[in-house]
């Protein structure tokens, strides 16, 4: 069985990944996928760490992030959508007004 | 109790004032005049139960102080607000109450097509209030209010016309004019605290020849201090440029204020601190050659000027300049003498000129006047009575009053004083029937459109009363024989002074303090009264004032063309007529200096220093949220960024 470490690094550069993702991209539906990864980067140290120890904590957690991520989901996927009826595009470049 | 009335005698028009200026627009024209004219007519008679209550008092009893509560305590310092009934307070009341009912009733006549006529009614009103309280006053901060009410009335109506812009500018000056003397007057009184720990006039008063030392540097800075103030409310060099601007105001103010009551005021201060007067020779002598050089130098100015209002007015100055000179040379009761009769008189022509002006619908040039004799016959008689009486025409009152002024002015002055005194008696009688002839002798040279006509009698009531009172006041104090001087034994008790015992209390203070007091010997010897002297001076005078009418005559109703051929081309008289350049040589040394002064603070000081420290911090903080603005950019991204780079910083300095 691999060592707590592998997972813990796995974790940490999927997370990366998703925060590059999040800062890089253009497009409002891969920033979103990003979110996703960092999402599931944190379930992979949760489930790591409850394998490690022992313990059933870390499962429950990550269902409840699970949750979580999938009431975003459907949150962000309106929210997309709706700026997509306002301007015909999903490109973040063009949305700069959450300043007021 | 007659004398517990007093505290009545100036609420009466304070009263009249309040009703009229809060509700006078609605009460009419009639009721108002009513009021106005009747509270001063209550005051009046109020001021002769307590003049009678007064002469009821025990003989040795020459003073009744009615204090109606403390006015401010602190520390030292005790301020009553209290009320001075003796001969002096007495005499000031009667005529300010008397002149002023007859003006109040005559106002009612001239004023009665004015819109606002209660707003000029609650000003007179107001004004009587603070005059009642600047003679009435037991002490100094009193009379203080009443001057500076009396001052603030005096410009609210030479400003009554507010929509005219010079009878803005001339309440304007009056106001700064009068505020140069009032600040003297106030330091004055503050050194008078300094030195006696009072400013009640009864301990002062007393006390003044223990504390201060004959002809000492205190008394004379005191004095001096008072004197300006004087100079200022009354009219003389160097703060007189303000009265015969003053006459933008309505006649009967004109009368009122600035002749008959207010710019008397300082020659009362005056003869009420006569005690401190009295241990200043050195101002003395200032006192009595400002009021000379006054008396003269407002007369030639009189003889050249066409306004038949600043004609009086400078006749004003003038005639105060006598009362200064009086008491300058240490007759108060000549002073007095020449203030009540000079009310009467010129009371008596400023409503005559007003009964004028109102006759030819507002004219004011005498050079399109002439001829209004046949038209109103009794504007006519009286301003006759009355100009004879300003000129010294035996037997009208003007006539004692100024011979008793120039009498001492020789006795007790110096032959210069009686010399400048004299000339300007001359002018006098030249300047007042220059006056007369123009406007009702001779062609007339009024518009043709305009038909002169003869004032009602609510107005030519009080000119008649008043000229009776300008023939008949000389019986006040009637001159030569002893005893008979009814004016001068009335104030005897309070202008007593004892020259001796003060100046044994100053070579007293002089020994203490290790100095040598001087030789005042020559100051005790016994003065006679020469009648011979008095008579021939009298007589001197009315030649004087005879030839002064007499050229008046032959100038300007034998021969009109004279006057005209004479001044032509002389350099002389058109500095004369331009009032020696007074007004323009205080234009360019203080008025202007003082806007150009505060241009230079306003554009400098307020604009660039004061502005620019509150538009700097404006500045400075808006230049940092320009810069923070940047981090505001409304993309998420940039937000998250943000985000990241606090999450690694805070665990850089976690690890």
């Amino acid at each position: 069985m691999a060592p707590l470490s592998h997972y813990l690094i796995l974790s940490a550069i999927l997370f990366s990944i998703g925060v590059l993702g999040v800062l890089v991209r253009r497009n409002a539906i891969v920033v979103f996928m990003s979110v996703e990864i960092m999402l599931n980067a944190v379930n992979i140290s949760l489930i790591a760490f409850d394998r490690n120890m022992n313990l059933h904590d870390g499962q429950i957690f990550s269902f409840m992030v699970m949750c979580v991520a999938a009431a975003e989901v459907s949150v962000g996927l309106a929210i997309i959508i709706s700026l997509f009826r306002n301007k015909p595009t999903v490109n973040l470049d063009e949305f700069n007004i959450l300043k007021w | 109790m007659l004398l517990k009335l007093t505290w009545l005698i100036p609420l009466y028009p304070l009263i009249g004032s309040i009703i009229n200026g809060f509700f006078g627009l609605k009460l009419g024209k009639r009721l108002v005049g009513l009021i106005a004219a009747g509270s001063v007519a209550l005051s009046f008679i109020t001021t002769l139960l307590v003049f009678l209550g007064f002469l009821l008092l025990p003989e040795d009893q020459h003073v009744f102080e009615q204090v109606l509560f403390t006015w401010m305590s602190a520390g030292d310092f005790n301020v009553d607000f209290g009320f001075q009934i003796d001969p002096l307070s007495l005499t000031m009341m009667s005529f300010v109450t008397g002149v002023g009912f007859l003006i109040h009733v005559y106002s009612i006549g001239y004023m009665h097509e004015e819109y606002s006529f209660y707003r000029f009614f609650a000003y007179l009103n107001l004004f009587m209030f603070a005059m009642l309280l600047l003679v009435m006053g037991n002490n100094f901060l009193i009379m203080f209010i009443g001057w500076e009410g009396v001052g603030c009335c005096s410009y609210f109506l030479i400003g009554y016309y507010f929509e005219k812009k010079s009878a803005c500018d001339a309440g304007t000056k009056a106001f700064i004019v009068n505020r140069v003397g009032d600040f003297a007057f106030l330091l004055a009184v503050m050194y008078i605290f300094n030195i006696f720990g009072t400013i009640d006039y009864t301990e002062v008063f007393h006390a003044a020849p223990e504390k201060l030392i004959y002809g000492g540097e205190a008394v004379t800075i005191i004095t001096l201090l008072l004197f300006i103030g004087a100079t200022g409310k009354s009219a003389q060099i160097p703060l007189y440029t303000w009265l015969p601007d003053a006459m933008e105001g309505p006649t009967p103010v004109s009368a009122l204020i600035h002749a008959a009551t207010m710019v008397t005021a300082g020659v009362f201060m005056v003869v009420r601190s006569s005690a401190l007067f009295n241990l200043a020779p050195g101002t003395m002598m200032v006192v009595a050659f400002i009021g000379a050089g006054t008396a003269i130098f407002a007369a030639t100015i009189g003889m050249t000027q066409y306004d038949i209002k600043r004609v009086l007015a400078y006749s004003t100055c003038s005639q105060i300049g006598y009362m200064f000179l009086a008491c300058g040379v240490g007759a108060y009761t000549a002073a007095i003498f020449h203030m009540v009769t000079h009310a009467f008189f010129k009371a008596c022509l400023f409503l005559g000129s007003g009964s004028v002006i109102h006759g030819v619908h507002g004219e004011q040039d005498m050079r399109k006047m002439g001829g209004l004799k046949k038209y109103m016959p009794v504007t006519y008689g009286t301003f006759l009575i009355s100009t004879l009486a300003i000129a010294g025409i035996p037997p009208l009152s003007g006539f004692f009053s100024k011979d008793e002024v120039l009498y001492h002015s020789l006795t007790d002055g110096n032959i210069i004083l009686w010399g400048m005194g004299i000339s300007a008696a001359l002018l006098t009688g030249f300047y007042m029937f220059r006056l007369v002839f123009m406007t009702f002798h001779g062609e007339s040279r009024v518009d043709p459109h305009v038909h002169p006509h003869e004032s009602p009698k609510i107005m030519t009531m009080p000119l008649v009363i008043l000229a009776g009172l300008a023939v008949g006041g000389g019986l006040l104090g009637i001159p030569l024989i002893h005893g008979w001087h009814i004016l001068h034994n009335w104030l005897e008790p309070v202008l007593h002074f004892d020259l001796a015992s003060a100046l044994q209390h100053s070579e007293h203070m002089l020994h203490e303090a290790g100095k040598h007091a001087p030789s005042w010997d020559h100051l005790l010897l016994p003065k006679e009264h020469n009648v011979g002297l008095e008579l021939f001076l009298m007589l001197f005078s009315v030649i004087i004032a005879v030839t002064g009418i007499s050229a008046a005559y032959i100038f300007y109703v034998r021969k009109p063309e004279l006057p005209g051929r004479l001044t032509e081309g002389q350099w002389g008289y058109e500095i004369v007529k331009n009032k020696y350049m007074v007004d323009e040589l205080y234009d360019e040394t203080i008025v202007k200096p003082t806007i150009e002064g505060s241009k230079f603070l306003w554009k400098s000081a307020d604009a660039q220093g004061i502005d620019g420290a509150v538009n700097g911090v404006a500045k400075t903080i808006g230049w940092f949220s320009e810069k923070a603005r940047v981090f505001q950019s409304g993309f998420v991204r940039n937000y998250a960024l943000f985000i990241v780079i606090g999450f690694i910083g805070l665990m850089i300095i976690a690890f």
